[in-house]
């Protein structure tokens, strides 16, 4: 089945999301859409989905117009989606996932449920994607979650697979076999539109690429090309990859835990046992799959989550159930991992969102309320040292880019002498620009002396800038080793395989 | 074609769990000496010793009833809090432990009233009668809930019911009042869903006001025509009891259940054709599909908005048959806030339930059977508080859900409203 959109325009308000793009993709061809966060790919293929309408333009299958007015009309027709959420329910069975939508039905509409598992263990058999058909969704790891969401599609007889950043929420070993089961299904036939911003895997997979920029075609390129010509294609200038950072030269231990536990109302354990030193200095990266801990300890290092049992010490004080407020105050700085809920207020605007935690010091207040041409002035000054892209100080932070959001929370974040930096996620939705620019800001903060601690599930992120790096598997810190080791490695701790260490001790 | 073997063992680990958590182990083991206790000493050992108790024929010495009942819960108490129960045990240990107290004190109350004769058929049969709109009421929430619209119009689309049942089936006939009330109360469903589907308003908030307009509306109506003209537009004809061919003649089960009018056979079909419906079917599955996750729904090709719609409106038709039993189905005449509230106890009944049919109904029930113990109470013995005694199964009510149940856990997009695009 070939494919075609022509000239497809989607606008959403005054913003023009697609502007008029053309593609093709051809039968049993890999096609990457590779563009940064906001280029327009998800819209794209939402359009193409029949989530959306588009404003302009055709859809073309087999060289015969067709229109979408629905999800449905695109799956009768052979294109099949795989969201970057999955669209899963995670109460039910997986058969009764895949089955959901067209359901196989006795007389009165009874659900066969023999029917439906035999058909899913068929395809599953088929295309090699082992799923535990009885099972429940919510009991099953990520990675098989997506077979679960690929099997969807793939029951109904897709042609066209769209992949939207599938790789996003994997280990680099399911990413891996992600690459695998791409490959098959080209093989037996089916196209895939497998879209991302990771060049990494466009270049593994890839037969054809077209690059989007701010809603355009900017245009083809070839698997053959370097990262560097994709990034700059993507970006619209020449990038650094490379994070420039002069070796480490740690000082003191400054961050101390001691087995430290945090527990939730559930009692489930979520930090278990977590012994860690930080140096002044230097940056510790804890790596590791999203959910595994990272998030609740760092909340449990600020004060945010309270500390069943073990101890947290900064340049030997005890800081374990000092508050947040006093533990702030001791000179650390956080940058949480969703800015939007827990960085910033977004109705407040951008002067208001740089002066949350100093607000009621000095040189902020004057006698019982804020002194606002002070909070203005500093404002001016940080938005413009920062480059924050704002209308000015006293828009809404909601009225930003993610990029320029996150511009402001460091901005507040490192107004002050910082002893300790906590950044989690921190470019986490930010296009390569803005990326590169936080990436030397932590940078600077270590080497103005600050321990530093990276929370990151991108591992690009935590090879690029950590000098040491823990890997947590399931709230414990299953290995600990140095900067420079390689990818492959610590995608096995990342996976739980702690076997890697003892084969060459670090 | 070609065929990838995944190297990776697709690995789910189920936990295995025998032993309850320490908090509830000690929380239900207290709850049963509460109930041990209050049975051997007051149920038991405070009475009289030859006060007899009269349970229908039968007859019970009082203060062995509670002795004996008491010592076993006590027994029950011991071992869950040294050993422990498998949590698997817990709700029948629980379930069976309440039913012994019930006993223990239904025999208290006869034996107390110096043997005065507790009906237990009839107590029985009072608990159903008063169940049968709560049933009713419940099995409409889990219409509306389990597809991502809150319903908290109960009560109002069971006043609408009563009211439309009374009217049309004093002008009609009975039948069609029926017909009425599962009209009006679809009516009063309509409104909740479309101000709750398409203009996204607050539906707790909707929900109330809903009950309001319909007690003003219905009430208005009563003065300003039913009062007027009671012979004509208020005197609907109760629907006869049916005694079923054979179900009805078996001892016990038959007076209480297959004894009764139309209005509780249409409950008990309609709650079976809710369950069998929820879980077996295609409509079943769509419906929890769009109560947990519209979107995953919508991807899938099914109308998660024109769904909500459907199952909303026939949800009120069902609470609208349930506001008909107290006008066609029992009373016989409509009047002001006749429902008295009944449709609240029936969301409760649905959020003990745990938005299941079967839940919903077993709470009920046990509503149903609290009210017809404080009826009964009253009567029969006079000299104590009988409003207090009458707390005692809610408060049980409350500790078994909050010891069985633990978390409740609404569908996840339960009050949600679903923008599509």
């Amino acid at each position: 089945m070939k494919l075609e959109l022509r000239g497809i325009t989607k606008r959403f308000g005054a913003l023009t999301a697609n502007d008029s793009i053309d593609l093709v993709v051809e039968p049993g061809e890999i096609h990457a859409l590779l563009g940064e966060n906001g280029a327009g790919k998800s819209t794209l293929m939402n359009t193409l989905y029949g989530l959306y309408q588009p404003d302009e333009g055709e859809i073309l299958i087999d060289d015969v117009p067709v229109t979408f007015a629905g999800p449905g009309d695109a799956m009768r027709a052979g294109i099949g989606m795989v969201h970057q959420h999955f669209m899963l329910i995670p109460v039910f069975t997986v058969a009764e996932n895949i089955e959901l939508g067209h359901e196989r039905t006795r007389p009165l509409g009874f659900l066969d449920r023999r029917r439906a598992r035999k058909e899913v263990e068929e395809v599953s058999r088929r295309y090699g994607l082992q799923v535990p058909v009885d099972a429940l969704v919510q009991d099953l790891p990520v990675g098989v979650q997506q077979r679960v969401e690929i099997l969807k599609a793939l029951v109904r007889d897709a042609q066209v697979l769209i992949l939207d950043e599938p790789t996003a929420v994997l280990t680099p070993q399911e990413t891996d076999e992600l690459i695998e089961v791409m490959r098959s299904l080209k093989e037996a036939g089916t196209s895939i539109v497998f879209i991302t911003h990771k060049l990494r895997e466009v270049r593994a997979v890839a037969d054809r690429i077209t690059v989007i920029r701010r809603g355009k075609v900017v245009g083809e390129a070839s698997p053959t090309s370097t990262a560097a010509e994709l990034a700059s294609l993507m970006v619209g200038r020449p990038v650094k990859l490379e994070v420039d950072k002069a070796t480490a030269k740690p000082g003191d231990e400054r961050l101390r835990t001691d087995t430290l536990r945090v527990v939730d109302a559930a009692g489930q354990v979520l930090v278990d046992d977590v012994s860690l030193k930080v140096r002044a200095g230097e940056i510790y990266a804890l790596a590791g799959v999203q959910g595994n801990g990272q998030t609740e300890l760092t909340e449990a290092l600020v004060g945010l989550t309270p500390v069943e049992s073990g101890s947290v010490h900064l340049d030997g004080a005890d800081i374990t159930k000092a508050g947040v407020d006093a533990i702030l105050d001791s000179g650390v700085g956080y940058v949480p991992e969703d800015r939007l809920h827990d960085g910033l207020i977004s109705s407040f605007t951008v002067a208001e969102n740089l002066v949350l935690d100093l607000y009621d010091d000095k040189p902020y207040r004057k006698g019982w309320s804020l002194d606002l041409d002070y909070i203005h002035g500093f404002a001016e000054e940080r938005v413009s040292e920062y480059d924050v892209r704002t209308s000015g100080v006293d828009a809404a932070a909601s009225t930003l880019s993610g990029g320029n959001q996150q511009k402001v929370v460091l901005a507040r974040e490192m107004s002050r002498e910082l002893r300790l930096l906590i950044v989690a996620q921190p470019t986490r939705g930010l296009d390569v620009g803005s990326m590169e620019f936080v990436h030397q800001r932590i940078v600077a903060a270590r080497d103005a002396g600050a321990a530093v601690v990276l929370v990151s599930t991108e591992l690009d992120e935590v090879l690029g800038l950590a000098d040491r790096i823990g890997v947590m598997y399931r709230g414990r810190i299953i290995g600990e080793v140095p900067g420079g080791t390689d990818a492959e490695t610590i995608g096995l701790l990342m996976a739980g395989d702690a076997s890697v260490l003892e084969a060459k001790p670090a | 074609m070609a065929t990838t073997e995944q190297a990776t063992e697709v690995v789910v680990e189920h936990q295995v769990v025998d032993a309850q958590p320490l908090r509830t182990r000690i929380g239900v083991g207290a709850f049963l000496v509460l109930l041990g206790v209050v049975s051997l000493w007051f149920l038991g050992l405070k009475l009289d010793g030859s006060a007899k108790a009269h349970l229908n024929k039968l007859v019970l010495p009082g203060l062995a009833t509670g002795v004996v009942v008491g010592v076993v819960i006590l027994a029950l108490a011991g071992y869950q809090l040294a050993r422990g129960f498998r949590r698997q045990q817990v709700g029948l240990v629980l379930g069976g432990s309440l039913l012994l107290f019930v006993v223990a004190f239904l025999t208290w109350v006869s034996a107390h009233g110096d043997g005065a004769r507790v009906d237990l058929t009839g107590l029985l049969q009072n608990s159903i009668g008063l169940a049968v709109p709560l049933m009713l009421g419940a099995m409409a929430g889990v219409l509306c809930e389990r597809s991502g619209v809150i319903n908290v119009a109960i009560e109002g689309q069971m006043l609408a019911g009563a009211f439309g049942a009374a009217l049309i089936g004093s002008v009609a006939g009975s039948w069609f009042g029926l017909v009425g009330a599962a009209v009006f109360g679809a009516l009063i469903g309509a409104i909740l869903a479309v101000f709750a589907i398409k203009y996204l308003v607050n539906q707790v908030v909707l929900g109330v006001v809903l009950n309001v307009f319909a007690l003003g509306l219905t009430g208005f109506f009563y003065d300003a025509f039913m009062q007027q003209n009671t012979q004509a537009l208020n005197t609907p004809k109760v629907f006869k009891p049916i005694d079923l061919p054979v179900l009805g003649d078996i001892p016990f089960i038959g007076p209480l259940l297959f004894q009764a009018n139309i209005v509780v056979y249409l409950t008990y079909v309609i709650i079976v054709a809710v369950d069998v419906a929820l879980f077996r079917t295609r409509w079943g599955l769509r419906t929890r599909a769009i109560g947990e996750h519209p979107k995953a729904a919508d991807t899938v090709g099914i109308k998660v908005l024109a769904m909500r719609y459907r199952n909303v409106i026939i949800g009120g038709a069902i609470a609208g048959i349930g506001g008909a039993y107290f006008t066609v189905g029992s009373v016989g005449a409509f009047g002001k806030n006749i429902t008295s509230g009944n449709g609240f106890i029936a969301l409760a009944a649905l959020i003990f339930g745990r938005w299941s049919p079967r839940g919903a109904v077993a709470a009920s029930l046990l509503f149903g059977f609290a009210s017809a113990l404080q009826t009964l109470l009253s009567f029969t013995v006079p000299g104590i508080p009988s409003n207090f005694l009458a707390m005692l199964p809610y408060v049980a009510t409350i500790l078994a859900v909050a010891g069985l149940v633990g978390r409740v856990r609404a569908p996840a997009a339960d009050g949600e409203p679903y923008v599509a695009r």
